[in-house]
């Protein structure tokens, strides 16, 4: 083909190769190439002035509902919603239906990814059927593509299971991520216990439901000196914990979502089940404290949790309401709001949307060094935009941000040197 | 009052929605209407070709014949639909029944549903007037009307009284109403029971909490018990119910401790012998019975002020 395109005149922020300043990126055949001393006739060449080309995106912890929930997402819907959020991967959860517990599911799985809008990383279980009773067949699992394990939606309430994960897990070099929730604690619960909750008559879910189980989490990866990495942080307290651990050496990494650094326990009133999830919105202090975690490292990753439900499981009740919010599409401008508040630099934001859950998943990408896989990501940090459900391209609409006016977003958006979503508008 | 003042809500949800102007005004209808109750005739036709649908959720003998013999004394055309017998059992999302009972056009639905935030999520969805008769864990106000206007009936007044709540804050949606209705209303509310039954930051309704009963009832001219809701046993409350009798139960002991003529009150349905001892219950100062009397006129009150009240008709 030898086609090239060149993205000329942005800010390439690419932390993970110590380059940040004004260049081209040249492209040929869905690689960074070096550039030539002159532009070819037939280049493909869009003037990036004013916005950022960063490494593409990657979440980490995503739910496409694919295969058995395909009316929420489906693996094509999920990856235009990424694509349009400025990502260029996802890990996928394994609680589908089935349960992405054995190689078949997995296959199925990577098939339907085949020409998707992003990349595609299954997250394989880490017990069979999610039941927290035997280990699923890990081995199996990585032979057909899974990159990490995790029982994500609930729990490993046994022990003994979570430990023998790590160590089998790291037998065949893969991840254990952990949904930390201490269950009976949380049962019953369906936001944060608290004021709020008082005020709404809605049972509770208390913060010592999150610190117990990733004190475990921790004291077990202490204990079989193998990789743990936690899921959705909600709290100071699991916030401070992870702190200790990687200061004493554990092996832990750590995520947290762009709704636990905006919004507090507050977004419930008028009982509003957009903003229902698990673990739950907390207080305002935990909302600190997980800025500050972003800030100092503790957080290696920003993912999004989505959770696509449809209006059956969210125009209801809201103690009957499920958990959950998409955030493909909303998780960019949310964090580049750290940026403008002097939270994180833009190196920073690089390395926690992108390079790092590379690293952490081993996988490729992160990187816009000559030769790499041209997954790229354009950002107006400038653009600002209504947030509205006719912008959507994930199948639900279940946000909380919806009706919020957002500064900056993804204008382009490169697989393998293919154009994923294009919001150029000049 | 006010002369210009109007009531100006179209539902009933909580008590955190009314003004203590509000609440004022809503008593005197109430009381101007508990006399029709005591006719030989008691039906006036004030509501009359109004049609009120008591939707219930939940088992409930009081509630639900309060609201059914107040319709009915204001002539309303009445209808009870109850989970048991309701679409739900079916499947049926309770938006799509409420919606399918709009188009019958009802003027009123009276909602009583375990979830709390239920009567406010069925007000996005129809566009008769909704009156929450209890949801979840929230609030029940109607009771929380008719319990002021039972302490304003025997004390002349709400405003500088000491207000003892004794039992299941946490899980008692009677307790949020009445704590926020009395704080705003000028009382001081406290409330006592084991910390197993204390929500989380209850101060910040109001409500003062006492670590035992004894100093809740000190001094207290209003001690209301709370109905000890045996079905909770999924999650260990309490080890018995002797026991909390024994700590937290209403005895004539413990309210020597109160002021002398203390009013003795309880939401029902009572557990004799546990939150309550029967001498109290049916002893001096009880105003239980005058607590389900005023329920009617409250609930006369309330319907006939989310019809419009004077515009709505003629209240003799």
């Amino acid at each position: 083909m030898n086609e090239i395109t060149i993205l000329q005149n942005g800010r390439i922020i690419d932390p993970g190769n110590k380059v940040d300043g004004q260049g081209d990126l040249w492209l040929r055949d869905g690689r960074i190439v070096p550039p030539e001393s002159s532009v070819p006739e037939r280049a493909r060449c869009f003037n990036l002035q004013g916005k950022w080309v960063v490494p593409g995106l990657i979440d980490m912890h995503v739910h496409l509902r694919e295969p058995g929930e395909e009316y929420k997402e489906t693996i094509a819907s999920g990856t235009l919603a990424a694509a349009t959020g400025g990502f260029t991967a996802v890990a996928c959860m394994p609680n589908t239906r089935p349960v992405n517990d054995t190689a078949a599911v997995t296959r199925f799985i990577l098939e339907q990814a085949a020409h998707a809008s992003a990349r595609v990383y299954p997250v394989g279980a880490i017990s069979k059927g999610s039941d927290g009773t035997g280990l699923a067949e890990y081995g199996e699992l990585k032979a057909a593509g899974v990159v990490a394990l995790s029982d994500d939606g609930q729990p490993v309430v046994d022990s003994q299971l979570m430990r023998r994960a790590m160590e089998y897990a790291a037998s065949h070099g893969l991840l254990v991520i952990s949904h930390s929730e201490e269950i009976s604690l949380s049962r019953n619960g369906v936001m944060n216990e608290g004021l709020v909750s008082t005020r709404l008559g809605l049972r509770g879910v208390p913060i010592a439901a999150e610190s117990i189980m990733v004190y475990r989490e921790l004291a077990l990866a202490e204990l079989t000196g193998h990789h743990v990495h936690i899921a959705h942080v909600s709290t100071a307290a699991a916030t401070d914990l992870i702190r200790q651990a990687k200061k004493r050496g554990v092996r832990v990494t750590a995520e947290t979502t762009p709704h636990y650094f905006t919004l507090t326990e507050e977004a419930v009133e008028g009982y509003n089940t957009n903003a229902k999830m698990n673990p739950p919105l907390r207080t305002e202090e935990d909302r600190q404290a997980i800025r500050i975690g972003l800030q100092d490292g503790t957080f290696d990753a920003i993912a999004t949790d989505h959770a696509p439900h449809s209006v059956l499981q969210k125009k209801v009740e809201f103690d009957r309401a499920a958990n959950g919010i998409i955030g493909l599409e909303t998780s960019l401008p949310l964090s580049l709001a750290l940026v403008r508040d002097g939270v994180i630099t833009e190196a920073r934001l690089v390395e926690l949307m992108s390079s790092a859950p590379a690293h952490i998943l081993g996988v490729a990408g992160g990187s816009l060094a000559i030769g790499d896989v041209a997954d790229i990501t354009v950002i107006d940090p400038d653009r600002k935009f209504n947030f509205t459900e006719d912008l959507i391209a994930s199948l639900s609409k279940n946000s909380p941000f919806l009706g919020w006016q957002l500064q900056g977003k993804a204008v382009l958006t490169l697989l393998g040197g293919r154009i994923t979503y294009n919001d150029l508008q000049d | 009052m006010n002369k210009e003042y109007r009531f100006q809500h179209k539902h009933i949800l909580e008590m955190g929605q009314f003004s203590t102007e509000d609440i004022f005004y809503v008593l005197s209808i109430a009381r101007s209407f508990k006399e029709i109750s005591s006719r030989p005739i008691k039906k006036v036709p004030t509501l009359r070709g109004k049609t009120i649908i008591n939707f219930f959720f939940e088992p409930s003998t009081r509630t639900r014949l309060s609201f059914e013999i107040a319709a009915k004394r204001m002539s309303a055309d009445t209808f009870n639909i109850s989970a048991s017998t309701s679409s739900a059992q079916k499947g049926e999302t309770l938006i799509d029944t409420a919606r399918n009972l709009e188009s019958m056009n009802p003027d009123i639905i009276i909602l009583r549903h375990p979830s709390s935030g239920s009567s406010l999520l069925l007000t996005q969805h129809v566009n008769a007037a909704i009156i929450n008769a209890g949801d979840g864990t929230h609030e029940h106000p109607s009771q929380g009307l008719l319990d002021l206007m039972t302490v304003i009936e025997h004390k002349g007044r709400v405003e500088g009284l000491t207000v003892a709540i004794i039992g299941d804050i946490a899980h008692s949606r009677v307790a949020h109403s009445d704590i926020i209705g009395f704080t705003r209303m000028g009382a001081q509310v406290r409330v006592a029971g084991p910390a197993t039954f204390m929500p989380p930051y209850i101060e910040s309704l109001g409500a003062q909490v006492c670590a035992t009963a004894a100093e809740a009832v000190e001094g207290a001219d209003v001690v209301m018990a709370l109905r000890i809701q045996q079905e909770r046993q999924h999650d260990p409350l309490i080890p018995s119910l002797r026991e909390y009798a024994r700590f937290y139960g209403v005895s004539r002991k413990l309210l020597k401790l109160a002021n002398r003529d203390v009013l003795v009150m309880h939401p029902g349905p009572i557990n004799r012998g546990v939150e309550m001892n029967p001498d109290v219950a049916d002893g001096t100062g009880s105003v239980i019975l005058d607590q389900v009397a005023n329920g009617v006129a409250i609930r006369m009150a309330l319907l006939y002020l989310v019809m419009g009240g004077e515009k709505g008709g003629d209240t003799q």
